[in-house]
């Protein structure tokens, strides 16, 4: 049936997250599972299954279930579709539990880029990422670095055509500094003003300082099993309504607009379908925020508002704190934690099960949950509901 | 003081870096659908054609759009910031990312028509930017 739950969330382990060093990726990692473990009431010898999100230094590979101490998986792999790997984690891990492979499979984004001697900026872009042979030499030669230059184009594309603001990008940056103070897990406290985020240094024209997410070290692990056992365990389960993967492609071609329609729209129409919902029953948005940008293009693209009109959108603080569309309710990734998709996933959970306290949204039914990867090349899409159907 | 990177021209690429140092950009095209494309490929990204082959581009086109890198992510770039990367249409209907030269960066507008200067980054290697035109 279309809108039978898909698989259910039964545990969520998060780590203290930020400038924390030290400690491997792995050694994250299995702190994560602990809590994960410890919040579904489970075992490590419950868990069967496990799949792992490639992180970008490449240390979370296939080899870490002997450091985390597993044996006897029936299902294993690293998968890679960059910040959107987490929508697919959990449709690989929901197929393979109504496939019969295994009955609880373990999630997990684990990463430690910072160290003493290595920031945000140099741990993602820094020169040891950047291969000089070939075609592949030219981003280097033009200076054309990581992630920001690329998201701040499509930014100013944007800005050209619909005459988007940085104060309204702002905005967003700023209900969700607010959010984070509400939570517990968030890693940046400090009240900001928009005045504040017009006061911070550009890294790429046009985007800011507090328009960039944060990089983080520590882990995020969700425990996947059926709708039936998730009834039985120890937390309210979360059920998977609907998701789906959209990888718009090469965007280097005069016919492309990645900065106008992201992968968002395709996967966002097939999630509400599987679901059996609109975008209407959505109380609270957990959306990929590598940039604020990203935040305001999703929106658009997922129908809460038409194209070109997420500035206006958002400008009013509508994602905030009391706001009509409470959105990144942990923080996001600019104020919260960096854990590719599984900032959004995380909070996601801790919502749809009514855990979130003071920043806790009042209507939780259903909750959308974007990952977007790439240069906006890769999107998934994921709804969870404490409901069993849509 | 640092210097800015430079590529490496390998085999699948020399026809391009072969090109950019004799004053020409050099784009593969597809003889099977009539289109162009970059960087490098085995087949033809629209029609998946085998049938590419190098051809030199017009080296015109128009800014689609642009950042101003104020961020040094490299120790090469440091004297640069601020400096401006670009993505650029070109005619042929490949977007391509380079920078602007001759053109203070307050003077960018994103549709601007560009075309193809070549500069020598290093020994024997040379690489395509843009520099405005009258429209």
């Amino acid at each position: 049936m279309a809108n039978q739950p898909k698989g259910a969330i039964a545990g969520l382990g998060v780590t203290p997250t930020g400038k924390i060093y030290g400690r491997r990726a792995v050694d994250f990692a299995a702190e994560a599972i602990a809590l994960a473990l410890e919040d579904a009431g489970l075992n490590k010898s419950d868990v069967d299954g496990l799949l792992i999100n490639a992180n970008l230094p490449g240390d979370m590979d296939a080899r870490s279930q002997m450091a985390l101490g597993f044996e006897n998986l029936t299902l294993i792999n690293v998968m890679s579709a960059y910040g959107s790997t987490a929508g697919s984690m959990m449709q690989y891990a929901c197929m393979a539990i109504r496939e019969g492979l295994a009955n609880v499979v373990v999630l997990v984004y684990a990463d430690a880029p910072l160290s003493a001697t290595r920031g945000a900026g140099q741990s993602y872009a820094g020169p040891h990422r950047f291969p000089l042979a070939g075609m592949n030499g030219l981003r280097a030669a033009y200076g054309n670095f990581g992630a920001n230059p690329e998201y701040a184009m499509a930014a100013r594309r944007h800005m050209h055509l619909y005459g988007t603001t940085t104060e309204q990008f702002g905005a967003i940056a700023v209900g969700q500094r607010a959010w984070a103070q509400l939570s517990p897990w968030a890693q940046m406290k400090q009240t900001m003003t928009l005045a504040d985020h017009q006061a911070s240094r550009f890294i790429a024209e046009p985007l800011r300082l507090l328009d960039c997410c944060l990089v983080s070290n520590g882990a995020v692990a969700v425990i996947v099993t059926s709708a039936e056992r998730a009834r039985d365990l120890r937390q309210p389960p979360v059920n998977v309504l609907g998701y789906a993967q959209c990888a718009p492609g090469d965007n280097l071609q005069t016919d492309r607009h990645p900065a106008v329609e992201t992968g968002a729209k395709r996967s966002g129409e097939i999630a509400f379908r599987m679901a059996g919902i609109s975008r209407d029953d959505i109380g609270t948005c957990q959306l990929y925020d590598c940039y604020t940008y990203t935040v305001l293009v999703t929106l658009e693209d997922y129908g809460f508002c038409a194209k070109g009109e997420g500035g206006p959108f958002v400008a009013d603080g509508k994602l905030g704190p009391d706001g009509a569309l409470p959105t990144n309710t942990g923080g996001g990734q600019l104020s919260g934690y960096y854990m590719w998709g599984f900032t959004p996933l995380s909070e996601a959970v801790v919502q749809a099960r009514g855990q979130g306290g003071a920043r806790q949204v009042p209507r939780n039914d259903y909750v959308l949950v974007s990952a977007n990867g790439g240069i906006l090349n890769f999107h998934s899409t994921i709804i969870l509901s404490r409901h069993a159907s849509g | 003081m640092a210097t800015k990177p430079v590529p490496i021209p390998d085999e699948t690429s020399a026809p391009f870096f072969d090109g950019a140092r004799n004053g020409r950009l050099m784009l593969q095209y597809c003889s099977a659908c009539a289109r162009w494309s970059f960087p490098v490929r085995e087949r033809c990204p629209h029609c998946f054609s085998a049938a590419l082959e190098w051809r030199q581009a017009s080296g015109r086109g128009s800014l689609y759009t642009f950042t101003i890198m104020h961020q040094v992510m490299n120790p090469g770039f440091a004297s640069a910031v601020p400096y401006n990367i670009a993505q650029i249409d070109l005619a042929e209907g490949v977007r391509m990312t380079s920078n602007i030269v001759d053109a203070p960066n307050d003077a960018l507008l994103i549709g601007m028509p560009l075309e193809a200067v070549f500069e020598e980054v290093g020994e024997n290697v040379c690489l395509p930017k843009f520099r405005p035109v009258a429209g």
